[in-house]
Protein backbone atom coordinates (compact mmCIF):
# COMPACT_ATOMS: atom_id res chain seq x y z
CA UNK A 1 0.00 0.00 0.00
CA UNK A 2 1.09 3.50 -0.90
CA UNK A 3 0.95 5.99 1.82
CA UNK A 4 -1.24 9.62 0.07
CA UNK A 5 1.19 12.30 -0.13
CA UNK A 6 1.74 14.66 2.72
CA UNK A 7 -0.17 17.64 3.40
CA UNK A 8 1.18 21.06 2.44
CA UNK A 9 -0.75 22.98 4.80
CA UNK A 10 -2.22 22.95 8.26
CA UNK A 11 -5.47 25.32 9.18
CA UNK A 12 -4.68 25.86 12.95
CA UNK A 13 -7.87 27.00 14.48
CA UNK A 14 -6.79 27.76 17.66
CA UNK A 15 -9.98 29.06 19.25
CA UNK A 16 -13.53 29.78 18.37
CA UNK A 17 -13.63 32.56 20.35
CA UNK A 18 -14.26 35.85 18.28
CA UNK A 19 -15.11 39.37 19.37
CA UNK A 20 -16.39 39.27 16.14
CA UNK A 21 -20.22 37.87 15.00
CA UNK A 22 -19.76 37.92 11.19
CA UNK A 23 -22.62 35.53 9.49
CA UNK A 24 -20.30 34.09 7.46
CA UNK A 25 -18.00 33.24 9.81
CA UNK A 26 -16.65 29.35 8.39
CA UNK A 27 -16.58 27.85 11.60
CA UNK A 28 -19.29 25.26 12.42
CA UNK A 29 -22.76 26.14 13.63
CA UNK A 30 -21.74 24.33 16.67
CA UNK A 31 -18.67 26.26 18.14
CA UNK A 32 -16.60 24.65 20.80
CA UNK A 33 -16.01 26.45 24.38
CA UNK A 34 -12.79 27.50 25.83
CA UNK A 35 -12.65 24.69 28.15
CA UNK A 36 -12.62 22.16 25.32
CA UNK A 37 -9.24 24.00 23.49
CA UNK A 38 -5.88 22.06 23.67
CA UNK A 39 -3.55 23.28 25.51
CA UNK A 40 -0.36 24.86 24.65
CA UNK A 41 1.67 21.76 24.73
CA UNK A 42 -1.40 19.72 22.60
CA UNK A 43 -0.83 22.38 20.34
CA UNK A 44 3.31 22.33 20.12
CA UNK A 45 2.59 18.66 19.42
CA UNK A 46 0.39 19.21 16.91
CA UNK A 47 2.87 21.80 15.05
CA UNK A 48 5.78 19.05 15.58
CA UNK A 49 3.62 16.55 13.95
CA UNK A 50 3.05 18.68 11.30
CA UNK A 51 6.36 19.30 10.40
CA UNK A 52 7.35 16.17 10.45
CA UNK A 53 4.82 15.07 8.08
CA UNK A 54 5.59 17.68 5.37
CA UNK A 55 3.35 20.30 6.62
CA UNK A 56 5.51 23.49 5.05
CA UNK A 57 2.99 26.63 6.02
CA UNK A 58 1.47 26.83 9.41
CA UNK A 59 -2.06 29.11 9.27
CA UNK A 60 -2.93 30.94 12.73
CA UNK A 61 -6.51 30.74 12.42
CA UNK A 62 -9.44 30.63 14.51
CA UNK A 63 -12.12 32.43 15.99
CA UNK A 64 -9.65 34.91 16.47
CA UNK A 65 -6.09 33.33 17.32
CA UNK A 66 -5.06 36.38 18.90
CA UNK A 67 -7.41 35.51 21.93
CA UNK A 68 -5.09 32.57 23.06
CA UNK A 69 -2.83 33.57 25.15
CA UNK A 70 -0.08 31.62 24.11
CA UNK A 71 0.10 32.82 20.04
CA UNK A 72 3.62 33.95 20.55
CA UNK A 73 4.33 30.93 22.31
CA UNK A 74 2.98 29.37 19.26
CA UNK A 75 4.61 31.24 16.64
CA UNK A 76 7.97 30.85 18.08
CA UNK A 77 7.06 26.96 17.80
CA UNK A 78 6.55 27.32 14.82
CA UNK A 79 9.69 28.86 13.90
CA UNK A 80 11.83 26.76 15.48
CA UNK A 81 10.78 23.72 13.18
CA UNK A 82 10.79 26.08 10.15
CA UNK A 83 6.91 26.09 9.63
CA UNK A 84 5.63 29.29 7.67
CA UNK A 85 3.58 30.74 9.86
CA UNK A 86 0.76 32.88 8.82
CA UNK A 87 -1.39 35.03 11.23
CA UNK A 88 -5.01 34.87 9.94
CA UNK A 89 -6.95 37.99 12.48
CA UNK A 90 -9.17 40.44 12.40
CA UNK A 91 -7.16 42.76 13.88
CA UNK A 92 -9.14 44.36 16.76
CA UNK A 93 -7.25 42.90 19.71
CA UNK A 94 -3.87 43.59 17.81
CA UNK A 95 -1.66 45.79 20.18
CA UNK A 96 2.17 47.58 19.52
CA UNK A 97 3.66 45.34 22.27
CA UNK A 98 2.01 41.88 21.20
CA UNK A 99 3.00 42.72 17.35
CA UNK A 100 6.55 43.28 18.26
CA UNK A 101 6.29 39.98 20.46
CA UNK A 102 4.99 38.29 17.50
CA UNK A 103 7.78 39.91 15.19
CA UNK A 104 10.51 38.78 17.18
CA UNK A 105 9.22 34.74 17.59
CA UNK A 106 9.46 34.97 13.70
CA UNK A 107 5.44 35.49 12.29
CA UNK A 108 6.24 35.39 8.68
CA UNK A 109 2.88 36.66 7.35
CA UNK A 110 -0.39 38.38 8.53
CA UNK A 111 -3.58 38.37 7.06
CA UNK A 112 -5.71 40.57 8.25
CA UNK A 113 -9.64 40.76 7.30
CA UNK A 114 -11.84 43.78 6.86
CA UNK A 115 -15.91 43.62 6.54
CA UNK A 116 -16.05 46.46 4.51
CA UNK A 117 -14.77 49.61 3.52
CA UNK A 118 -17.17 51.58 5.97
CA UNK A 119 -18.04 52.20 9.17
CA UNK A 120 -21.19 51.57 8.99
CA UNK A 121 -21.09 48.32 6.74
CA UNK A 122 -18.29 46.63 8.99
CA UNK A 123 -20.38 47.13 12.05
CA UNK A 124 -23.54 45.54 10.27
CA UNK A 125 -21.46 42.67 9.31
CA UNK A 126 -18.51 42.38 12.19
CA UNK A 127 -21.04 43.30 15.30
CA UNK A 128 -18.53 44.75 16.79
CA UNK A 129 -18.68 48.82 17.36
CA UNK A 130 -15.30 50.52 16.97
CA UNK A 131 -13.93 47.42 14.89
CA UNK A 132 -13.21 49.39 11.72
CA UNK A 133 -10.64 51.99 13.41
CA UNK A 134 -8.70 49.25 15.75
CA UNK A 135 -8.52 46.98 12.08
CA UNK A 136 -7.20 50.05 10.39
CA UNK A 137 -4.53 50.88 13.59
CA UNK A 138 -3.66 47.50 13.41
CA UNK A 139 -3.06 47.26 9.55
CA UNK A 140 -0.63 50.64 10.29
CA UNK A 141 1.32 48.87 12.87
CA UNK A 142 1.54 45.47 10.41
CA UNK A 143 2.96 47.82 8.13
CA UNK A 144 5.66 49.43 10.14
CA UNK A 145 6.92 46.26 11.47
CA UNK A 146 7.81 45.32 8.07
CA UNK A 147 5.86 42.00 7.97
CA UNK A 148 3.73 41.32 4.63
CA UNK A 149 0.29 41.75 4.72
CA UNK A 150 -2.20 40.58 2.86
CA UNK A 151 -6.02 42.41 3.31
CA UNK A 152 -8.51 40.08 3.05
CA UNK A 153 -12.57 40.99 2.01
CA UNK A 154 -14.92 38.68 1.92
CA UNK A 155 -16.96 39.84 0.15
CA UNK A 156 -21.54 39.48 -0.83
CA UNK A 157 -24.57 41.37 -1.69
CA UNK A 158 -24.23 44.23 0.64
CA UNK A 159 -20.98 45.11 0.26
CA UNK A 160 -19.75 44.13 -3.45
CA UNK A 161 -20.12 47.30 -4.88
CA UNK A 162 -17.14 48.56 -2.80
CA UNK A 163 -14.15 46.48 -4.34
CA UNK A 164 -12.58 49.64 -5.83
CA UNK A 165 -13.02 51.17 -2.82
CA UNK A 166 -11.34 48.06 -0.77
CA UNK A 167 -8.35 48.20 -3.28
CA UNK A 168 -7.90 51.58 -2.37
CA UNK A 169 -7.79 51.09 1.20
CA UNK A 170 -5.36 48.34 0.93
CA UNK A 171 -2.75 50.20 -1.20
CA UNK A 172 -3.06 53.30 1.53
CA UNK A 173 -2.52 50.95 4.12
CA UNK A 174 0.79 49.50 2.43
CA UNK A 175 -0.35 46.07 1.75
CA UNK A 176 1.29 43.72 -0.84
CA UNK A 177 -1.95 41.37 -1.09
CA UNK A 178 -5.12 41.74 -1.09
CA UNK A 179 -7.58 38.57 -1.09
CA UNK A 180 -11.37 39.23 -2.17
CA UNK A 181 -13.06 36.29 -1.10
CA UNK A 182 -16.77 35.72 -1.96
CA UNK A 183 -18.63 34.31 0.68
CA UNK A 184 -18.31 30.73 0.98
CA UNK A 185 -21.69 28.86 1.41
CA UNK A 186 -21.52 26.28 4.28
CA UNK A 187 -22.36 26.47 7.66
CA UNK A 188 -22.99 30.25 9.05
CA UNK A 189 -22.95 31.28 5.28
CA UNK A 190 -25.39 28.81 4.39
CA UNK A 191 -27.73 29.82 6.82
CA UNK A 192 -27.75 33.73 5.39
CA UNK A 193 -27.53 32.31 1.90
CA UNK A 194 -30.92 34.41 0.64
CA UNK A 195 -29.36 37.77 2.69
CA UNK A 196 -26.01 37.43 1.25
CA UNK A 197 -25.76 35.92 -2.14
CA UNK A 198 -24.88 38.51 -4.86
CA UNK A 199 -26.99 38.08 -8.14
CA UNK A 200 -25.20 37.26 -10.82
CA UNK A 201 -24.48 40.93 -12.32
CA UNK A 202 -23.14 41.57 -9.05
CA UNK A 203 -20.64 38.87 -9.28
CA UNK A 204 -19.72 39.91 -13.19
CA UNK A 205 -19.44 43.59 -12.00
CA UNK A 206 -17.28 41.91 -8.97
CA UNK A 207 -15.19 40.18 -11.50
CA UNK A 208 -14.66 43.31 -13.68
CA UNK A 209 -13.38 45.28 -10.76
CA UNK A 210 -10.84 42.80 -9.72
CA UNK A 211 -9.37 42.64 -13.16
CA UNK A 212 -9.71 46.34 -13.54
CA UNK A 213 -7.44 46.38 -10.54
CA UNK A 214 -4.97 43.74 -11.91
CA UNK A 215 -4.18 45.84 -14.80
CA UNK A 216 -2.85 48.26 -12.33
CA UNK A 217 -0.20 46.39 -11.22
CA UNK A 218 1.50 46.65 -7.90
CA UNK A 219 -0.72 44.50 -6.08
CA UNK A 220 -0.80 40.68 -5.84
CA UNK A 221 -4.61 39.68 -5.71
CA UNK A 222 -6.37 36.53 -5.18
CA UNK A 223 -9.99 36.67 -6.09
CA UNK A 224 -12.58 33.83 -5.02
CA UNK A 225 -15.50 33.59 -6.79
CA UNK A 226 -18.84 31.92 -4.92
CA UNK A 227 -19.51 28.82 -7.44
CA UNK A 228 -23.37 29.52 -7.03
CA UNK A 229 -23.27 31.02 -10.46
CA UNK A 230 -20.63 28.67 -11.80
CA UNK A 231 -21.76 25.30 -13.97
CA UNK A 232 -18.73 23.65 -13.09
CA UNK A 233 -17.41 22.97 -9.36
CA UNK A 234 -14.68 24.08 -8.16
CA UNK A 235 -11.62 21.87 -7.13
CA UNK A 236 -12.52 22.23 -2.78
CA UNK A 237 -9.43 22.13 -1.28
CA UNK A 238 -6.99 20.61 -3.84
CA UNK A 239 -8.76 17.72 -3.37
CA UNK A 240 -10.22 15.36 -0.52
CA UNK A 241 -7.08 14.91 1.74
CA UNK A 242 -4.48 15.90 -0.53
CA UNK A 243 -2.98 19.25 0.55
CA UNK A 244 -4.50 20.51 3.20
CA UNK A 245 -5.30 19.53 7.06
CA UNK A 246 -7.85 21.55 9.92
CA UNK A 247 -7.43 21.05 13.46
CA UNK A 248 -9.82 22.61 15.52
CA UNK A 249 -10.08 24.13 18.57
CA UNK A 250 -10.57 20.83 20.45
CA UNK A 251 -8.10 18.82 18.42
CA UNK A 252 -10.36 16.80 16.04
CA UNK A 253 -8.41 16.56 12.81
CA UNK A 254 -10.49 17.87 9.23
CA UNK A 255 -10.11 17.57 5.36
CA UNK A 256 -11.21 21.23 5.25
CA UNK A 257 -13.48 23.55 8.06
CA UNK A 258 -16.98 22.16 7.14
CA UNK A 259 -16.23 18.61 7.46
CA UNK A 260 -17.67 17.82 10.65
CA UNK A 261 -21.50 17.97 8.59
CA UNK A 262 -20.40 14.79 6.83
CA UNK A 263 -22.57 11.93 8.38
CA UNK A 264 -21.78 8.36 9.56
CA UNK A 265 -18.04 8.91 10.01
CA UNK A 266 -15.67 9.54 13.37
CA UNK A 267 -13.88 12.59 13.79
CA UNK A 268 -10.34 11.59 14.67
CA UNK A 269 -8.55 13.70 17.65
CA UNK A 270 -5.44 14.30 17.99
CA UNK A 271 -5.49 13.51 21.47
CA UNK A 272 -6.31 9.95 20.52
CA UNK A 273 -4.19 9.38 17.18
CA UNK A 274 -1.05 11.09 15.74
CA UNK A 275 -1.25 13.30 12.90
CA UNK A 276 0.42 10.79 10.74
CA UNK A 277 -1.97 8.09 11.47
CA UNK A 278 -5.01 10.28 11.10
CA UNK A 279 -3.45 11.91 7.41
CA UNK A 280 -2.69 8.11 6.32
CA UNK A 281 -4.72 5.72 7.13
CA UNK A 282 -8.54 7.57 9.25
CA UNK A 283 -11.25 6.46 7.68
CA UNK A 284 -12.55 10.10 7.30
CA UNK A 285 -9.61 10.85 5.04
CA UNK A 286 -9.52 8.24 3.48
CA UNK A 287 -13.68 8.53 2.40
CA UNK A 288 -13.32 10.67 -0.67
CA UNK A 289 -9.53 10.89 -1.67
CA UNK A 290 -8.56 10.14 -5.28
CA UNK A 291 -11.04 9.09 -7.69
CA UNK A 292 -12.20 5.98 -6.28
CA UNK A 293 -15.19 6.83 -4.47
CA UNK A 294 -17.14 8.47 -7.68
CA UNK A 295 -20.50 7.80 -8.51
CA UNK A 296 -21.43 9.35 -12.14
CA UNK A 297 -20.86 11.41 -13.56
CA UNK A 298 -17.38 11.81 -12.21
CA UNK A 299 -16.01 8.66 -12.15
CA UNK A 300 -16.41 8.52 -16.26
CA UNK A 301 -15.13 12.40 -16.43
CA UNK A 302 -12.70 13.69 -18.12
CA UNK A 303 -12.42 16.67 -15.81
CA UNK A 304 -12.16 14.08 -12.35
CA UNK A 305 -8.52 14.75 -11.27
CA UNK A 306 -8.78 18.38 -12.22
CA UNK A 307 -11.58 19.42 -10.03
CA UNK A 308 -11.95 16.35 -7.43
CA UNK A 309 -15.75 15.84 -8.28
CA UNK A 310 -16.19 19.70 -6.29
CA UNK A 311 -16.48 19.71 -3.25
CA UNK A 312 -18.06 17.07 -0.80
CA UNK A 313 -19.59 19.39 2.30
CA UNK A 314 -21.64 21.43 -0.73
CA UNK A 315 -23.24 17.72 -2.15
CA UNK A 316 -24.30 17.08 1.88
CA UNK A 317 -25.17 20.33 2.42
CA UNK A 318 -27.43 20.67 -1.02
CA UNK A 319 -28.39 16.60 -1.79
CA UNK A 320 -28.51 15.22 1.00
CA UNK A 321 -25.39 12.92 0.37
CA UNK A 322 -21.63 13.51 0.47
CA UNK A 323 -20.57 11.53 -2.60
CA UNK A 324 -22.67 12.96 -4.88
CA UNK A 325 -21.46 14.97 -7.56
CA UNK A 326 -20.99 18.84 -6.43
CA UNK A 327 -24.48 20.06 -7.60
CA UNK A 328 -22.62 23.15 -8.66
CA UNK A 329 -21.59 20.65 -11.66
CA UNK A 330 -24.20 21.26 -14.87
CA UNK A 331 -23.72 17.35 -14.95
CA UNK A 332 -25.44 17.12 -11.56
CA UNK A 333 -29.29 15.84 -11.30
CA UNK A 334 -29.47 18.52 -8.99
CA UNK A 335 -28.18 21.06 -10.86
CA UNK A 336 -31.32 22.67 -11.53
CA UNK A 337 -32.84 22.56 -8.46
CA UNK A 338 -29.63 24.61 -7.10
CA UNK A 339 -29.92 26.95 -10.25
CA UNK A 340 -33.90 27.63 -8.87
CA UNK A 341 -32.40 28.16 -5.25
CA UNK A 342 -30.10 31.01 -6.62
CA UNK A 343 -33.15 32.47 -8.26
CA UNK A 344 -35.08 32.25 -5.33
CA UNK A 345 -32.21 33.63 -2.82
CA UNK A 346 -31.33 36.67 -4.97
CA UNK A 347 -35.03 37.67 -4.89
CA UNK A 348 -35.30 37.74 -0.92
CA UNK A 349 -34.55 39.99 1.86
CA UNK A 350 -34.23 37.27 5.06
CA UNK A 351 -32.59 40.01 7.85
CA UNK A 352 -28.61 38.25 8.97
CA UNK A 353 -28.29 35.44 11.47
CA UNK A 354 -25.29 36.18 13.27
CA UNK A 355 -22.63 33.92 14.48
CA UNK A 356 -22.89 33.04 18.32
CA UNK A 357 -22.21 29.81 20.57
CA UNK A 358 -24.96 27.67 20.94
CA UNK A 359 -26.89 28.29 24.43
CA UNK A 360 -26.03 25.17 26.48
CA UNK A 361 -23.50 23.92 24.34
CA UNK A 362 -21.01 21.84 26.02
CA UNK A 363 -18.17 21.10 23.55
CA UNK B 1 29.52 40.01 -22.47
CA UNK B 2 26.59 39.38 -20.03
CA UNK B 3 24.48 42.13 -20.07
CA UNK B 4 23.19 42.82 -16.33
CA UNK B 5 19.13 43.20 -15.78
CA UNK B 6 18.50 46.68 -14.86
CA UNK B 7 19.03 47.52 -11.29
CA UNK B 8 20.95 44.47 -11.03
CA UNK B 9 24.78 44.66 -11.36
CA UNK B 10 27.84 42.52 -10.14
CA UNK B 11 28.57 44.59 -7.43
CA UNK B 12 24.37 44.47 -5.98
CA UNK B 13 24.03 42.65 -3.03
CA UNK B 14 20.48 40.88 -3.05
CA UNK B 15 18.61 39.25 -0.24
CA UNK B 16 15.53 38.09 -0.03
CA UNK B 17 12.07 40.31 0.61
CA UNK B 18 10.54 40.21 4.03
CA UNK B 19 8.29 37.36 4.17
CA UNK B 20 10.18 35.08 1.56
CA UNK B 21 12.58 32.10 2.50
CA UNK B 22 14.63 29.41 1.10
CA UNK B 23 13.91 26.08 2.23
CA UNK B 24 14.52 22.24 1.76
CA UNK B 25 12.17 20.14 1.80
CA UNK B 26 13.01 17.25 3.34
CA UNK B 27 10.02 14.84 3.35
CA UNK B 28 9.69 15.34 -0.19
CA UNK B 29 13.46 15.94 -1.07
CA UNK B 30 12.87 19.43 -2.72
CA UNK B 31 14.04 22.87 -2.66
CA UNK B 32 11.23 25.44 -2.24
CA UNK B 33 10.98 29.20 -1.48
CA UNK B 34 8.34 30.51 0.71
CA UNK B 35 6.32 33.20 0.05
CA UNK B 36 3.26 34.70 1.52
CA UNK B 37 0.22 32.04 1.83
CA UNK B 38 2.40 29.83 -0.90
CA UNK B 39 5.56 27.90 -1.04
CA UNK B 40 6.99 27.53 -4.71
CA UNK B 41 9.19 24.54 -5.76
CA UNK B 42 12.61 25.51 -7.81
CA UNK B 43 14.71 23.03 -9.48
CA UNK B 44 17.94 22.77 -11.31
CA UNK B 45 20.71 25.20 -10.92
CA UNK B 46 18.36 27.69 -9.27
CA UNK B 47 18.72 26.24 -5.53
CA UNK B 48 22.67 26.07 -5.59
CA UNK B 49 22.08 29.76 -6.52
CA UNK B 50 19.68 31.16 -4.00
CA UNK B 51 21.91 29.46 -0.89
CA UNK B 52 24.62 31.63 -2.07
CA UNK B 53 22.35 35.20 -0.63
CA UNK B 54 23.32 35.51 2.56
CA UNK B 55 23.29 39.70 2.42
CA UNK B 56 26.95 39.94 1.85
CA UNK B 57 28.11 38.29 -1.14
CA UNK B 58 27.50 40.02 -3.97
CA UNK B 59 26.03 38.74 -7.24
CA UNK B 60 29.57 38.93 -9.10
CA UNK B 61 30.56 36.79 -5.55
CA UNK B 62 28.23 34.43 -6.38
CA UNK B 63 28.73 34.18 -10.05
CA UNK B 64 32.36 33.60 -9.12
CA UNK B 65 31.60 31.34 -6.41
CA UNK B 66 29.54 28.96 -8.41
CA UNK B 67 31.97 28.93 -11.71
CA UNK B 68 35.14 27.91 -9.17
CA UNK B 69 33.12 25.58 -7.64
CA UNK B 70 31.23 23.86 -10.90
CA UNK B 71 34.33 24.47 -12.97
CA UNK B 72 32.05 26.74 -15.65
CA UNK B 73 32.72 28.99 -18.08
CA UNK B 74 32.27 32.27 -15.55
CA UNK B 75 29.91 34.04 -18.94
CA UNK B 76 27.96 30.59 -18.75
CA UNK B 77 27.44 30.88 -15.09
CA UNK B 78 26.63 34.48 -14.85
CA UNK B 79 23.69 33.88 -17.58
CA UNK B 80 21.78 32.12 -15.45
CA UNK B 81 22.17 33.84 -12.50
CA UNK B 82 21.05 37.24 -13.64
CA UNK B 83 18.07 35.68 -15.18
CA UNK B 84 16.77 34.12 -11.86
CA UNK B 85 18.04 37.18 -9.61
CA UNK B 86 16.26 39.29 -12.49
CA UNK B 87 13.24 36.99 -12.26
CA UNK B 88 12.89 36.74 -8.54
CA UNK B 89 13.79 40.56 -8.40
CA UNK B 90 10.49 41.60 -10.52
CA UNK B 91 8.55 38.88 -8.11
CA UNK B 92 9.77 40.71 -5.57
CA UNK B 93 11.02 37.87 -3.88
CA UNK B 94 14.64 39.43 -3.76
CA UNK B 95 15.27 42.96 -3.53
CA UNK B 96 18.93 45.00 -3.88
Amino acid sequence: MTLPSPPMSLLAELTHRCPLSCPYCSNPLELERKAAELDTAAWSSVLEQAAELGVLQVHFSGGEPMARSDLVELVAVARRLNLYSNLITSGVLLDEATLESLDKAGLDHVQLSFQDVTETGAERIGGLKGAQARKIAAARLIRASGIPMTLNFVVHRENVAHIPEMFALARDLGAGRVEIAHTQYYGWGLKNLNALLPSREQLEESTRAVEAERAKGGLSIDYVTPDYHADRPKPCMGGWGQRFVNVTPSGRVLPCHAAEIIPDVSFPNVKDATLSEIWNISPLFNMFRGTDWMPEPCRSCERKERDWGGCRCQAMALTGNAANTDPVCELSPFHEQLVQSVEQSVQSLPALTYRRFSPGSSR
Amino acid sequence: MTKAPPGIAEETVLFFARGHRLQHDRVRDLWIVQAPEKAFVIEGAAPHILRLLDGKRSVGDIIQQLANEFSAPREVIAKDVLALFSELTEKNVLQI
